[in-house]
């Protein structure tokens, strides 16, 4: 009987560190008993613009990250028997499959790659469809065309494709929670309405499935909240216990942390009521979670508790909304601020005389950007009485008319020469913009199978 | 003299982003300072402090055995990422707008900052004389 399952992050999103997986694989290989490492990699957009690469190509629309992720461990780990649980399929986990078969073959090696599919619902809800289930907004009302719509499928046909004894599983759109709680399943047999394991298991994946950023990424904040060796920031690994109780710890030699402030702030990410988070395979409680430190760089987390399963699964959908226009300039030394302040009322009455209705957003780098406002009522109050001497105009708008926006970045490019003095550093971008909204959808739509790359059908 | 305390000497924050809704976790940095933020970062204050983005609705969870809160901010987001005009359209940044929020200084802050290895730049000591010194 399994005792102790061990499960490590290789990668916490697409652009994460390439070679992050390698210490945990490390370590994991020098151990014995169930051992899994697993990838997240697709946020809310990836699945729209990887299902733009499908169509252009059906040996694509998997995540591009895959390659540069998986390859530095694979060996290592279908030596060492770790299992690898991915969400690189995105919008193609077939083609996935083939792509790692091809690279592991490369290698020497012929892993059994299980392929779990079933997120797209394009097949069964059409736009109309999806704008009846749609949550929070009317982005869908009277839309003919989307580009894509995945549910969030739950962990039962990552367990499945364990089941089948893949040693690699690469899947489409699921909850990140249950790239953990699908080995955990497989591992412990844990049952369909077990909701408190399958809670605690959802909880393990919830801190996991981030990376680094329960091991002291995203966290840093000198003199106050400092991490040692943030540049070589060990990635984590959690023994869960058979009662779903788990520690959270990390290879060895590695630079982070992990302690109760580590966890505590990523068991809150992306939570809206901690009573009631609802995963496709279970509504978490976090109300009575206990989070000790147990030694140096050791945590101990237990007391998830689980309620009935959601009958509805979460879906995002995405389409086409035009183009994004964003465009630059700098001002620095003596009025800096002045002059910057007069180039933006510039470009603002160019842009209501040659492009009237174009909603405009603007920030100063140096006065107010992240924290401004796209009314710009934070800049404003602040621009008058601002003394930066080194100021970054930015300039955004969106729109479906691309010559619009084209026209609002050649108005910014004019200040080298129509503008204020000293202006420089122009940089200018259009780029398509994919939208994205929220559904609920009915189990039914969706269509969870797990099946090995290459059997028989 | 002293000035305010700023939220981020008693505590630590992490948003998340769903959609147009940003949630930002606010977790102490000593049990104490628990109860005193049950009281002074209300879901007004912080919808307030918040007013430039115009939230629909701020509601806060307290999880007193995990010494923190979360603080659910609605419509905040610009649309949420894929709409957003903004450099941050997760929010991420965020946090750190609340860590900002001036507390006015209390007995019960003061004692809850006594827990608390000082930062270089935390005002703890002039507190503590001009507290001695009222």
């Amino acid at each position: 009987m399994v005792d102790m399952v061990r499960i490590g992050s290789g990668a916490g999103f697409a652009g994460d560190r390439t070679d992050a997986a390698i210490p945990v694989a490390a370590a994991l290989a020098q151990l014995d008993g169930p051992r899994f490492l697993i990838f997240e990699t697709l946020a809310e957009r990836t699945l729209a613009l990887c299902q733009l690469a499908r169509r252009a190509d059906p040996a694509k629309g998997y995540s591009p990250a895959m390659e540069k992720l998986i390859a530095p461990v694979l060996a290592t780990c279908l030596e060492a028997g770790i299992r690898i649980v991915g969400n690189f399929g995105a919008a193609n986990p077939e083609a996935a499959a083939a792509r790692l078969a091809a690279l592991a073959q490369a290698a020497g090696l012929s892993p059994r790659i299980g392929v779990v599919t079933g997120s797209d619902l394009t097949a069964r809800l059409g736009p109309a469809d999806l704008a009846a289930r749609e949550t929070g907004g009317t982005l869908l009302a009277g839309r003919s065309a989307i580009t894509s719509a995945d549910a969030y499928i739950g962990a039962g046909a990552i367990a499945e494709a364990l089941d089948l004894g893949a040693d690699i599983v690469v899947t489409g759109r699921v909850a990140d929670p249950a790239l953990a709680l699908g080995p955990l399943i497989h591992a412990f047999g844990w049952g369909d309405t077990d909701w408190d394991l399958l809670a605690a298991g959802t909880l393990a994946g919830h801190l996991l499935e981030c990376g680094s950023q329960v091991s002291g990424g995203y966290f840093a904040d000198p003199g106050i909240k400092d991490v040692p060796g943030l540049a070589e920031i060990g990635y984590p690994i959690a023994e869960i216990a058979r009662d779903g109780s788990f520690v959270l710890t990390k290879p060895a030699g590695t630079g982070g942390r992990i302690d109760r402030f580590t966890v505590i702030e990523q068991m809150l990410y992306e939570i809206h009521d901690p009573a009631a988070y609802l995963t496709p395979d279970v509504v978490m409680d976090l109300t009575g979670v206990a989070v000790a430190a147990i030694g140096p760089d050791r945590v101990k987390v237990s007391g998830a508790r689980g309620k009935p399963r959601p009958d509805t699964l979460k879906a995002t959908v995405c389409f086409a909304a035009g183009f994004l226009a964003e465009a630059e300039i700098s001002y620095a030394g003596p009025n800096a601020a002045a002059r910057a302040r007069l180039a933006a009322d510039v470009i603002r009455a160019r842009m209501a005389r040659r492009a009237p209705g174009l909603a405009l957003r603007i920030d100063a780098i140096g006065i107010a950007s992240l924290f401004n406002d796209t009314p710009g009522a934070t800049l404003g109050a602040l621009f008058p009485s601002a003394a930066a001497d080194d100021v970054r105009l930015r300039f955004a708008a969106q729109s479906e008319d691309g010559a619009a926006l084209d026209l609002l970045l050649d108005e910014v490019e004019g200040l080298y020469c129509a503008g204020p003095a000293g202006g420089a550093g122009v940089r200018r971008h259009l780029v398509p913009r994919l939208a994205s909204a929220s559904c609920l959808v009915e189990r039914e739509f969706s269509a969870p199978r797990a099946e090995l790359y290459g059997a028989p059908r | 003299m002293t000035g305010p305390i700023l939220l981020r000497q008693l505590a630590f924050a992490r948003t998340g982003d769903k959609g147009n809704r940003l949630n930002i976790a606010v977790i102490c940095r000593t049990p104490r300072a628990f109860p005193v933020l049950a009281e002074g970062l209300t879901p007004a204050r912080v919808a307030a402090h918040f007013a430039a983005r115009r939230p629909s609705r701020v509601v806060r969870y307290d999880l007193p055995n995990l010494a923190a809160f979360n603080f659910v901010l609605d419509d905040v987001l610009d649309g949420g990422v894929n709409a957003s005009l903004g450099l941050d359209g997760h929010g991420k940044s965020l946090s750190f707008h609340l860590l900002a929020l001036e507390l006015a200084p209390s007995a019960a802050i003061l004692a809850a900052l006594r827990d608390l290895p000082a930062a270089p730049e935390d005002p703890l000591r002039a507190l503590e004389a001009a507290f001695k010194t009222t």
